[in-house]
């Protein structure tokens, strides 16, 4: 069955505008004759990659989310999911030239805005060809994918029960036997927002440029942090009441004439017109202020995709979700409060990497 | 999640500067009969509203007793009268004059029965026991959704080129919009500290369908936490200088060019802010200002977008001190909409959109006096225009602070309506020609009005001999109109699209302003008494022709009388021999004929006053015009105006009603004002005649022919049997 498919190793890229996600396929069904006739080069990457958590100084190595014998395209292993920061790829790309990666002549799919840009690095930094993906072909096809083939361990999707009440807010399985039609909202740097009514048929509704950059890159100017974790850390700990100005600041309590509860923000970052205002507030305070806005603004702009799409399922994707748990809860909340109870939010475990396995599965099964 | 709030009054501190003095003849006028207070305090202006009565001479015309031959010399008599006309005003300041302005108000508010002032917006509150305390009147707070929504119902009901779209780029940045016969249903999108999207179905029908909480208080608080730049004005003068490119992550510094496959191309912002997360570097206050300012410009129309077309509508007003006169906001705003919905929707502004609060909360108060069963016009000569006090368009005069905006409206005596024979009402331009777009007529007609100032000032003072002031306001007249003319000369767009009309309109209202209600009243009276005497015989020699013949000659002789006319149109020769003898024609051959003239006075324009008079006159010499009163088949209306030209979607109901009701079928429209700078390519459901004779040698130039050119301009609609010709041809 095997010969069908392209030669090891198994690579599938997705490069960001922030992030590049990287899947490998590391087979564990290799036979002794395989093993002996297998290139030292190629031994080496599967070696390197699989004994660390941790590349160079910002290469990681999601072991979590480590899918275990996988079959694909007839071979059994294990599929894992690194990544590392997009200004880190010249580093990337003189280790696989120092690797001698092109000499095992194997195709690189690659998709994500990257690929493009980078086309041409590739090819003379390490002397590799790339197999150009359209990133939302490749993320649906890899959202379908991972959904069908995860079974065991914690459910692949998962929402929110009780989004409205934080005490009783828990993660509850949920299967997506019969996922369409559904709206796919993928949180990068950027927001892109598909409508998706088949694995073939989809269209990109539309996107906001408010995205998982727009927090990092205001967290750092606001605080001077310098990394997504810092930033989410910092928003854990502050309040965001403080910065943005409430419907209750301005009104005392609801609005009513409009149902606007008193706790909705009604200016974000409202207070910090006051200068009085401006010197009271903690940099953990801004984080969150931070944070909570662009959701909120995801939120917001999701549910008018929903309606004018007359859909009612919205899978929530990207990285900008990686341990953000807050930003899920808020995103659960808000289809939830905002649609009294007619739209549900969605989450998948695997949330930044489907791009990356969209790349893959289009190097074993070219569509 | 949003709100419609404008700011709260803490967030900007405001000295109170009581060392300033006021104008008061200049700003808050007519205090005397002021009633019916209206106040709505935002972040940082206070907007005024009152009402008032002004008391205007006008000039009447009443007919000689005839029996008793003593002034039998005389057709009729004229006399100044003292009227009495509703009047609004609007005054615009910034908060730190309210308490100069509540205790001027004080001290000049007399006899008023006044006990309540309606308040609306952020600042009511903050502000409510200052007002009682130096008015002693009760604060009675208004819900400030209600109030915008009322206002801006109002403002697009009775103001021409009230909205208008905004393109940064094009020769004119302002295209205004004509008056649609309906105005609703529309969008309000306010941008105040939050966003407010308002869905307006009806007068009294609307819901906030949806809002956001990014919006000018982001902007204001996010870009004082990143510039350290505390007022509004200044970030955004910062934007304007910056480049977003270098903070924001576009489209190509990720596809290294464009995303062709989506059509999104390499300068779309893929993610805001995008650059100041990856790169280790300092960012200009002014890229960081610009950046955001895209951020939540873009952000608020992709909102205002989604929610259009969930709703199905196409007209979007934004509003809001985001918006607020800025230029900078206006662009970017049009941008997003422009780019969300492909160029389907445009996103609208409005001229006086700063008033609207104030005036919702006037109309609120004053509910009982009915306002809305009442059409109200602009005056021109007590409102200072769009951007008076822009900091963009003068920054010197920000500088000075203390700027005072004013909106006045005058109610018009009549109620206005549709001419119900135009075509397509929602297309209609009166004007000919839109000099805020033509560089080169703007130049000349500016140039024109202000060569004829002298001789207008000297007719003013001559109409009132026996007043001795005269020449002193007819001096002020002048100071008022010149200004007037220099601020369109730098702001075009100061009273929506500049034309021929509204000059001359300005012009109107600026005499009446100074009390020159009619200064042709005495030269139109010795013309019309020139005229009359020769009417029997000027009937007779048209009599003695052939049917043929004197078609041709009705229309020479009605031609000859606009050019023998010293000042254009309608008066003396011009009705008498030219309109008169020719509506005589029509009635012998059996039609219906209305005739209508203007509500008040206009230069030499015949009013509907005079022409009673002047058609009793002829009927008693005059058997077919006397049979033609009786059988009520010759109907004198009013049009409803006061302007040399003719606005037809804005005519008295009266004269719609009585169009409608003969089931007219012809519309004859005559002479420069109404048939060449107005109407002279307006569409009728039936068939008209535009008749003039060009007296302009420049517009002469303008339309290809030579000076007192005809234009005789004959039309069909589609569809009707009959051929279409139109002519310009020298006499």
């Amino acid at each position: 069955i095997s010969v069908r498919c392209s030669a090891f190793p198994w690579f599938g890229m997705d490069i960001g505008g922030t992030l590049v996600k990287l899947v490998y396929f590391e087979p564990k069904d290799i036979t002794a004759e395989e093993e002996q006739e297998e290139v030292e080069n190629l031994k080496s990457i599967r070696r390197y990659l699989t004994s660390n958590t941790a590349y160079g100084k910002t290469g990681i190595r999601d072991v979590h989310l480590e899918l275990q014998d996988l079959t694909l395209c007839g071979r059994t292993g294990n599929l894992h999911f690194i990544r590392f920061p997009t200004h880190d790829l010249p580093a990337f790309l003189q280790m696989g030239r120092n690797k001698h990666f092109s000499s095992l002549h194997t195709t690189l799919c690659a998709t994500g805005g990257g690929a493009y840009k980078f086309e041409s690095d590739f090819r003379t930094m390490a002397d590799l060809q790339l197999h150009k993906l359209d990133e939302l072909d490749c993320l649906i096809r890899g959202v379908l994918y991972i959904d069908s083939v995860v079974s065991g361990g914690p459910s692949e999707c998962y929402y929110f029960e009780n989004p409205t009440d934080p005490d009783r807010c828990i993660q509850k399985p949920y299967t997506l036997e019969n996922p369409y039609p559904l709206l796919l909202v993928n949180i990068g740097s950027g927001v892109s927002i598909l409508a998706v009514y088949s694995e073939s048929n989809y269209k990109r509704v539309t996107g906001t440029s408010l995205g998982g950059g727009t927090f990092l890159g205001l967290c750092c100017l606001l605080t001077g942090c310098s990394t997504f974790e810092e930033a989410l850390e910092m928003a854990s700990q502050g309040e965001s009441t403080r910065v943005d100005k409430l419907v209750r600041d301005i009104y005392g309590g609801d609005y009513e004439r409009f149902g606007l509860p008193g706790w909705a923000v009604a200016s974000s970052f409202g207070n910090m017109m006051s200068k009085e205002k401006r010197e009271s507030v903690s940099k953990e305070d801004l984080a969150r202020a931070t944070l909570v806005t662009i959701t909120n603004n995801i939120g917001s702009i999701t549910r008018m995709c929903a309606l004018n799409e007359n859909i009612e399922r919205v899978v929530f994707v990207g990285n900008f979700l990686r341990v953000n748990t807050l930003s899920m809860k808020l995103l659960a909340y808000a289809m939830d409060y905002w649609s009294k109870g007619q739209l549900k939010a969605l989450f998948l475990q695997h949330e930044g990497y489907f791009g990356a396995v969209g790349a893959l599965l289009e190097l074993l099964h070219p569509s | 999640m949003a709100e419609c709030v404008r700011l709260d009054s803490s967030t900007s501190s405001h000295t109170m500067d009581k060392s300033i003095t006021l104008p008061p003849d200049e700003i808050f006028r007519n205090l005397e009969n002021a009633k019916r207070f209206a106040i709505d305090i935002g972040g940082s202006l206070t907007k005024l509203a009152y009402y008032s009565t002004v008391q205007h001479k006008v000039a009447k015309v009443r007919s000689f007793d005839h029996a008793t031959k003593a002034a039998s010399d005389k057709l009729y008599e004229i006399s100044v009268q003292e009227e009495v006309t509703a009047r609004l005003h609007f005054i615009k300041f910034e908060n730190a004059y309210i308490e100069t302005c509540l205790d001027f108000i004080k001290d000049h508010l007399v006899n008023t029965d006044t006990k309540v002032i309606k308040a609306t917006g952020g600042g009511a509150h903050k502000f409510k026991e200052l007002i009682e305390r130096k008015l002693g009147l009760k604060v009675d707070k208004e819900d400030e959704m209600t109030c915008l929504i009322k206002g801006c119902n109002f403002v697009l009901r009775n103001i021409p080129h009230e909205a208008f779209v905004y393109a940064k780029h094009a020769d004119s940045e302002f295209r205004f919009q004509t008056t649609q016969p309906d105005i609703f249903p529309y969008l309000l999108v306010n941008i105040g500290s939050g966003v407010s999207i308002v869905k307006v179905e009806s007068e009294d029908k609307f819901e906030r369908i949806g809002g956001s909480s990014i919006g000018g208080g982001t902007f204001w608080g996010l870009g004082a936490l990143l510039t350290k730049t505390k007022r509004f004005d200044e970030l955004l003068q910062l934007a304007s200088k910056g480049q977003h490119t270098s903070v924001d992550m576009l489209v190509k510094d990720i596809y290294g060019g464009s995303y062709g496959s989506l059509g999104l191309t390499g300068d779309l912002i893929a993610s805001s802010f995008g650059k100041s997360a990856t790169a280790d570097k300092e960012f200009s206050k002014e890229d960081m200002a610009k950046s955001l300012l895209h951020m939540i410009s873009n952000d608020i129309g992709q909102l205002a977008c989604l929610y259009a077309k969930l709703h199905n509508l196409s007209r979007v007003y934004f509003g809001g001190f985001f918006i607020r006169g800025h230029p900078v906001t206006m662009h970017t705003i049009t941008y997003s909409i422009n780019f969300f919905t492909k160029g389907e929707v445009q996103a609208l502004f409005l001229r006086h959109e700063g008033y609207l609060g104030a005036i919702g909360a006037f109309l609120k108060g004053a509910e009982e006096d009915n306002p809305n069963q009442y059409s109200w016009g602009e005056n021109y000569a007590g409102s200072s225009g769009l951007m008076s006090v822009s900091p963009d368009m003068n920054p010197m005069q920000r500088a000075r602070s203390g700027t005072f905006d004013m909106l006045e409206m005058d109610r018009l005596e009549r109620q206005l309506v549709n001419l119900p024979l135009l075509q397509d009402p929602s297309s209609y331009i009166p004007d000919t020609m839109d000099l805020t777009e033509d560089a080169l007529a703007r130049e000349y007609w500016l140039y024109c009005f202000e060569e004829a100032l002298d001789g207008v000032v000297k007719r003013a003072v001559a109409s009132q001999p026996d007043m001795p002031e005269a020449a002193q306001r007819a001096e002020k007249f002048r100071q008022k109109y010149r200004h007037k003319l220099q601020t369109l000369r730098q702001q075009p767009f100061a009273y929506g699209s500049l034309t021929v009309r509204s000059l001359l309109d300005t012009r109107e209202h600026c005499l009446n302003e100074f009390n020159f209600p009619d200064p042709y009243s005495k030269i139109k009276q010795k013309e019309n008494d020139m005229a009359l005497k020769y009417y029997q015989k000027a009937v007779k020699s048209l009599e003695e022709l052939s049917w043929e013949q004197r078609q041709f000659a009705l229309v020479r002789v009605e031609l000859m009388a606009f050019i023998s006319c010293e000042h254009p149109d309608n008066s003396g020769v011009d009705i008498i021999l030219g309109v008169m003898p020719f509506v005589r024609e029509l009635l012998s051959r059996g039609t219906e004929v209305v005739l209508a003239s203007n509500s008040g006075p206009a230069l030499n324009d015949v009013t509907n006053g005079e022409l009673q008079i002047l058609t009793e006159r002829i009927a008693a010499m005059d058997p077919v015009i006397q049979a033609g009163l009786r059988e009520d088949r010759l109907m004198l209306v009013q049009s409803g105006s006061s302007s040399p030209c003719l606005d037809l979607s804005r005519l008295d109901k009266v004269l719609a009603m009585v169009v409608r009701e003969r089931q007219t079928d012809l519309v004859i429209i005559e002479g420069m004002g109404r048939a060449i700078h107005t109407n002279y390519y307006a569409m009728l459901s039936c068939e008209s005649l535009k008749m003039a004779v060009i007296k302009n040698s420049w517009l002469a130039d303008r339309l290809g022919g030579k000076l007192f050119s005809v234009v005789f301009k004959y039309e069909v609609p589609a569809g009707k049997p009959s051929q279409h010709s139109a002519a310009l041809s020298p006499l």
